[in-house]
């Protein structure tokens, strides 16, 4: 007699994704998936996916998506949350979306303490541009437009997201986490869940920032990746929880 | 029905209500801020209703991109800078096919401009404005009534059609204060299956104008046009003085059309027979408008606050067939009626010269 004790999230479809081998988001999806299932939303949830590596998102989440213009997946998911306010409304968004382009949807959907919920994947580049500077790239990393690494004089500082929107009163739940191994995934999914929980409990805005490796970017092979995330990533951007309303 | 004295923005957020706007979203801007404060005061007193003054132009189209995707009825207004930021979101909610009315109260331009009324914003709402192939229904009106009438209609067509229809008005008519009759106009209802409104015993659905693909997209942009193609052939809409014995003939829109209105008045009084077409629609273009009066007057001249753009689209309506003048006055500067009087007086012995 067999016994079925791990599966697949409901709403996680079946879809061969288009990641990259060893890409976090494939990871970063599930958790949120397995959020959504726990919490049994699917009927109410309504994504709004980014411009990026994401931006088919929907094709591996059973749920209801708007595609959003670059960076203004906020602005989107507010304008949804407002018409529909018992419906559970997140964005899923990178680092390139968020904490560069769409840098002002984000921090006034904060401060208005808009009750949505954001997923915010830093893997400290752009990815589906093949490999740019992003505002979350570190100091000295090569990418594409930083050939000789990041330069302090000519490219200025990294930005931390979650300390910037720490300073919102409208934020009710923030944290950083990464998925780079698996006592990190678990700490990962429970602030996702918690991320959602917020928003059911209409507390305000709530923003989980994912630290994720991009191997074929970084130029590493995945195991490579993991250790300098580990070694690099979390020591400029720690992991911890800056918020909880309860 | 009541009748009372309103600013052209005021009747604009008023018939927004009561057309069933669910959610406004704005950002201040000379000459329309006073459409956002009479819907901060309204809205928040109707069940459902959301005001919200956004971040940015650029948050707030896409707001409203958001909240027209999630099925409810929207809209956003601006002045012509504002107008230009909007235009990322315009193509985006164009290609999604959502449905949503963004007003125009057009300054002078380029750049900051005047905060003063013009009409060189025509390009930009009639060719496409954002990138990509699109269109916009593009309503003009020319009183506070029309304003606050035709703000039913964008609502009624945007739903209709799927598509963002823009209410094209100016400094002065957003305003101008005028009586406004508060018609009860009958809301039709759409179906909108296809709004984001949770996966409830149903697939999800996705609001997107992505199509990876490009034999996708090419498909996409041949249903986009099918749909322009009835709208053409159904929505173009006109206001005409002309007759079988017209020989001049006006063009002119939204607050030109009014003076040109006086103008015309005071030069038949003098037995010069001009008429007065009036596009309604600025897109579709009332072609059907110049049908006989091509062949038959002597000259047709533009008159626009611009540097000429609307005459572009009167020569291709006209065809070849006779010539067209055009006359602007630009910056947010308007001419007074004597002024166009003398303009078309000019322009007819023009012609009249060339003829003998």
């Amino acid at each position: 007699m067999q016994q079925v004790i791990f599966k697949r999230p409901e709403i996680l479809t079946d879809a061969f994704t288009h990641y990259c081998p060893g890409c976090g988001h494939g990871t970063i999806h599930r958790l949120v998936a397995n959020a959504i299932d726990d919490l049994q939303i699917r009927e109410k949830v309504i994504g709004a996916g980014p411009v990026g590596c994401s931006a088919m998102i929907y094709d591996y989440l059973d749920v209801d998506f708007q595609q959003s213009a670059h960076g203004r997946a906020p602005a989107v998911a507010t304008g949804i949350k407002r018409v529909s306010p018992e419906n559970i409304v997140f964005t899923y968004q990178g680092d390139g979306d968020l904490a560069s382009i769409g840098t002002a949807e984000v921090i006034h959907a904060a401060a208005r303490g808009e009750n949505i919920t954001v997923i915010f994947v830093n893997n400290a580049i752009f990815g589906m541009t093949g490999g740019q500077m992003a505002p979350t790239t570190l100091l000295g990393q090569k990418t594409q437009t930083s050939p000789e690494g990041r330069d302090l004089t000519t490219q200025g500082y990294p930005l931390r997201v979650c300390e910037l929107l720490n300073t919102l009163d409208g934020v009710a739940y923030l944290a950083r986490v990464s998925v780079h191994d698996v006592r990190n995934v678990l700490q990962a999914k429970k602030a996702i869940k918690r991320a959602f929980e917020t928003q059911i409990e209409k507390k305000g805005f709530s923003l989980v920032e994912v630290l994720s490796i991009c191997p074929t970017n970084w130029g590493m092979k995945p195991k490579q990746a993991i250790q300098w995330l580990e070694e690099n990533m979390t020591a400029y951007y720690p992991l911890q929880v800056f918020k909880d309303w309860r | 029905m009541e009748k009372v004295l309103m600013k052209g923005t005021e009747a604009i957020g008023e018939a927004a209500i009561r057309a069933g706007c669910r959610i406004y979203c704005g950002y201040p801007i000379t000459p329309q801020s006073e459409l956002l404060a009479y819907l901060a005061k309204k809205m928040p007193h109707i069940e459902g209703a959301s005001f919200l003054q956004s971040e940015s132009e650029v948050a707030a189209i896409n707001m409203i991109y958001g909240a027209a995707g999630a099925g409810a009825r929207a809209m956003t207004s601006s002045s012509s800078p504002g107008v230009s930021l909007k235009q990322e979101g315009i193509s985006y909610i164009a290609g999604a096919e959502l449905p949503c009315v963004i007003v125009n109260a057009s300054r002078g331009g380029p750049g900051l401009g005047s905060i003063q009324p013009a009409q060189s914003d025509y390009f930009q709402a009639t060719k496409g404005g954002g990138h990509g192939d699109y269109r916009l229904i593009v309503l003009a009106p020319k009183s506070v009534q029309e304003m606050y009438d035709y703000t039913f209609d964008a609502f009624d067509l945007a739903d209709k059609y799927r598509t963002p229809v823009m209410l094209m008005c100016d400094g002065a008519l957003s305003q101008l204060m005028e009586p406004v009759v508060l018609k009860d106009i009958e809301v039709k209802k759409y179906e909108k299956p296809w709004a984001t409104t949770g996966a409830k015993g149903r697939k999800p659905v996705l609001v997107s104008s992505l199509r990876i693909d490009p034999a996708d997209m090419e498909k996409q942009n041949d249903h986009l046009f099918e749909k322009y193609e009835k709208i053409i052939a159904n929505e173009a809409r006109y206001e005409s003085t002309c007759n079988a014995d017209t020989e001049y003939v006006v063009v002119a829109y939204g607050i030109m059309a009014r003076i040109a209105q006086t103008a015309i008045k005071k030069l038949r009084q003098e037995g010069i027979e001009v008429g007065l077409i009036r596009p309604i629609t600025l897109w579709p273009f009332p072609v059907q408008a110049f049908d006989g009066l091509r062949d038959q007057a002597k000259l047709f001249i533009s008159l626009e606050l611009n540097k000429g753009q609307m005459v572009e689209d009167v020569r291709l309506a006209v065809n070849g067939k006779a010539p067209v003048e055009f006359y602007g006055r630009s910056g947010g500067m308007m001419p007074k009626p004597d002024e166009i009087v003398e303009v078309i007086k000019r322009k007819i012995s023009g012609v009249e010269k060339c003829n003998k």
